[in-house]
């Protein structure tokens, strides 16, 4: 057992991938001598060396496009893309070059790949550094988008996007980096990739969320067991695909779903989550799905991303209209 | 070949070995000789050149015909083309935008794959590494970057500058004169010169981007733009297929070698249109067309061999007969495409069916069979 933030979970993790193949090659901005904005990689490139812990010039494209044509020779590229609002230069290169060359090769081709993305707000930065562009990823046939919420999965997480043959948006809740130390155990069996799993038991409400708010369910749950109240957190982990079984199974039980996230409401994951479960437990439902998020406006100013940001109170509040249905 | 940075006076702007009335010019720099005896090599120019023009006229016939959905032209670019591929050595890996018909030809891609993109039965039913030619890339530029990654590769395998040329790897990003204003181009040479990568770049300026002319957003020659990027660029008549052939040759043997990326200018022109949706007509005079005519690829090798007697009319004939069987094989085979199972849209989204494709797929398959069953029951 080792104690680990979640950045060196990460680094970690990112290390043993390295050692246990040598076709993984990190590449992004910053990641050799600065170890990352982040510090992510912290020495990595002094440990495996430039070609390996590649710095490249200043143009996300490029990074993904280059990152293609290396999987394309047999390597396994992990980018990292500095910020979640920097993605969007990349956004062709993924959506229509990394999704479908799979696809489009007949399944010849395949492209083993992972594009890490610190993602969401909560740390006070100014603008593009603070989005959440998951929906955007998991619209798009072709991509695995996974999310992480503490040091254990990670560590593990990581190292299972980079054995993945498909490619992998592989989202890092920023604003827990350096938040909480965890024990991580680094002979244990990890648990499955693309399973969502119930981090909290309970009865009353299943509340839905992943990365960074799961912490925020969390708490939200204690202090709803203040109140008598039972909810059940799922830490949804895998956003494309869904793993839907979890969260039917949950919502049979307490006939009534939260999903909580940082992205806008409109179109987001939780819309999705909603129309899965009315779907296929409309009988079960005692309430409607409610979705607590991100507002449909741009990320706004610093000093007002507490209102716009999910919190214990907000979550709260729609765990009580649900229950007041 | 730094020469290629600063062109002495005595240097034309544009090297050619073969001009347009077929006649064999010198330049300082490049001298044709190819791998096999001359004649022997240029006969062979010609008839890839003739099969290639052959496979896009049938193609573009049957576009009219309602049997392709597209179809890319080529005419006009059959020397840069060829020339360009002849030069490859076998381990070299070639990445194409959607109209390279003359290096995929090179590459021995079956036409009929070509056809079937274009007819809509499959994206590209070629495997890259049996071929070393990657699939069509129809988003301008992308493969630029495709091909600077995949020459990191090449250097990170240790397969430049070993000395062996048997090993030693290139990799050529072919783009046209539309794709220099793509910002993936840009970034392709930036990552290119940073590491030095063993890429040729070799852009076909055809003088077109559809409907809008190459000089309106080209203000220095393309090949000059190489300069900016920190390595040489040099600009080939496109239309010569020996001097196509030596340039990139050269361009290629110094990616090979260690000496970092190239930037080839093949100027020629696109006598057809952009694809068979467009109508050159409505942008452009016939004027400048019945000019480039006289610079045709093609007549001038022709005229080269029969004045010089590098090939017999016995030659000729048998290329032609060539091409009409081929054109036979092409109309043939173009209806025995099978068409694609709509059951197996799923496949290959991912390496494994996720479960929820799993359900998709199946609940279409159900829904289809419902309507056998009730035409069944009718």
């Amino acid at each position: 057992m080792t104690k680990m933030t979640m950045a060196k979970a990460l680094n970690a993790g990112l290390r043993r991938s390295m050692e246990d193949d040598d076709k993984v090659v990190l590449m992004g901005e910053d990641i050799g001598r600065l170890g990352g904005v982040f510090r992510i990689t912290d020495g990595l490139q002094k440990d495996f060396g430039e070609a390996r812990v590649i710095d490249t010039p200043l143009a996300e494209s490029g990074i993904v496009g280059t990152a293609v044509g290396l999987a394309l020779r047999g390597y396994r590229p992990v980018v990292e893309i500095q910020f979640d609002g920097f993605v969007y230069p990349a956004y062709d290169q993924i959506v229509s070059q990394v999704a479908k060359f799979h696809y489009r090769s007949g399944g010849r081709v395949a492209m083993p790949m992972v594009i890490r993305i610190p993602f969401g707000g909560g740390i006070g930065a100014v603008e593009h550094h603070s989005e959440s562009p998951e929906a955007q990823f998991a619209h798009t046939p072709g991509l695995k988008v996974m999310a992480c919420s503490n040091p254990v999965d990670a560590y593990w997480m990581i190292q299972q996007a980079i054995a993945h043959p498909d490619p992998v948006i592989f989202l890092e809740p920023k604003r827990l980096y350096h938040s909480t130390k965890a024990d991580v155990d680094v002979d244990a069996t990890p648990e499955a990739l693309f399973e969502s799993r119930v981090v909290r038991s309970g009865s009353d409400v299943t509340v839905l969320a992943y990365g960074p708010t799961v912490k925020t369910a969390l708490t939200a749950a204690e202090a709803a067991a203040g109140e008598g109240k039972s909810l059940e957190v799922i830490d949804l982990r895998t956003l494309s695909p869904l793993d839907m079984a979890p969260v039917l199974e949950s919502v049979r039980r307490t006939g009534r779903a939260v999903v909580v996230h940082e992205a806008h409401v409109n179109l987001g994951l939780g819309a999705e989550l909603a129309a899965r479960i009315t779907e296929t437990c409309f009988h079960s439902l005692e309430a409607p799905v409610l979705r607590v998020g991100g507002f449909d406006t741009p990320y706004p100013p610093a000093r007002a991303e507490e209102h716009y940001l999910p919190d214990l109170d907000r979550v709260l509040d729609a765990v009580d209209r649900s229950l007041a249905w | 070949m730094t020469e290629f940075l600063d062109p002495s006076p005595s240097h034309t702007d544009m090297v050619q070995l073969l001009n347009p009335e077929g006649e064999r010019v010198t330049h300082p720099d490049f001298e044709f000789s190819p791998d096999r005896p001359e004649d022997e090599a240029v006969r062979g120019f010609y008839r890839d050149m003739v099969l290639t023009r052959r496979l896009d006229v049938e193609a573009t016939a049957l576009q009219r015909h309602g049997e392709l959905g597209l179809w890319a032209q080529l005419l006009g670019q059959e020397a840069a083309q060829i020339g360009a591929a002849r030069a490859l050595a076998p381990q070299d890996f070639v990445f194409p935008t959607y109209r390279e018909h003359g290096v995929a030809w090179c590459r021995e891609v079956d036409p009929m794959q070509l056809l079937g993109l274009f007819r809509g039965t499959d994206q590209g039913g070629w495997d890259p590494a049996e071929h070393n030619f990657g699939l069509y890339t129809i988003v301008i530029g992308a493969q630029t970057l495709h091909a600077t990654g995949y020459a990191m590769g090449v250097q990170m395998d240790g397969l430049v500058g070993t000395g062996d040329p048997t090993r030693d790897t290139a990799v050529v990003a072919h783009f046209g004169d539309g794709a220099s204003s793509q910002g993936d181009v840009n970034e392709a040479m930036v990552f290119a010169a940073t590491y030095n990568a063993p890429v040729v770049f070799f852009c076909q300026n055809n003088q077109w981007a559809i409907s809008e002319p190459v000089e309106q957003m080209v203000k220095v020659p393309l090949y000059k733009r190489a300069q900016g990027f920190g390595f040489p660029g040099i600009r080939v008549d496109g239309n010569d297929v020996l001097a196509t052939y030596e340039v990139m040759k050269a361009a290629l043997k110094r990616a090979r070698e260690g000496g970092g990326p190239t930037m080839v200018e093949a100027y020629t022109y696109r006598m057809g249109a952009h694809t068979t949706t467009d109508d050159p007509t409505r942008y452009r005079l016939s004027d400048e067309v019945q000019a480039w005519k006289l610079k045709d690829p093609i007549a001038r090798v022709e005229a080269y061999l029969r004045r010089g007697g590098g090939a017999s009319t016995s030659f000729f004939t048998k290329v032609e007969a060539e091409a009409d069987e081929f054109g036979e094989r092409l109309r043939a085979g173009i209806q025995a495409l099978p068409e694609p199972d709509p059951v197996k849209l799923f496949d290959n989204v991912y390496t494994e069916l996720p479960e929820e494709l799993r359900e998709q797929r199946d609940g279409y398959a159900a829904y289809l069979a419902s309507f056998e069953h009730e035409g069944a029951s009718r």
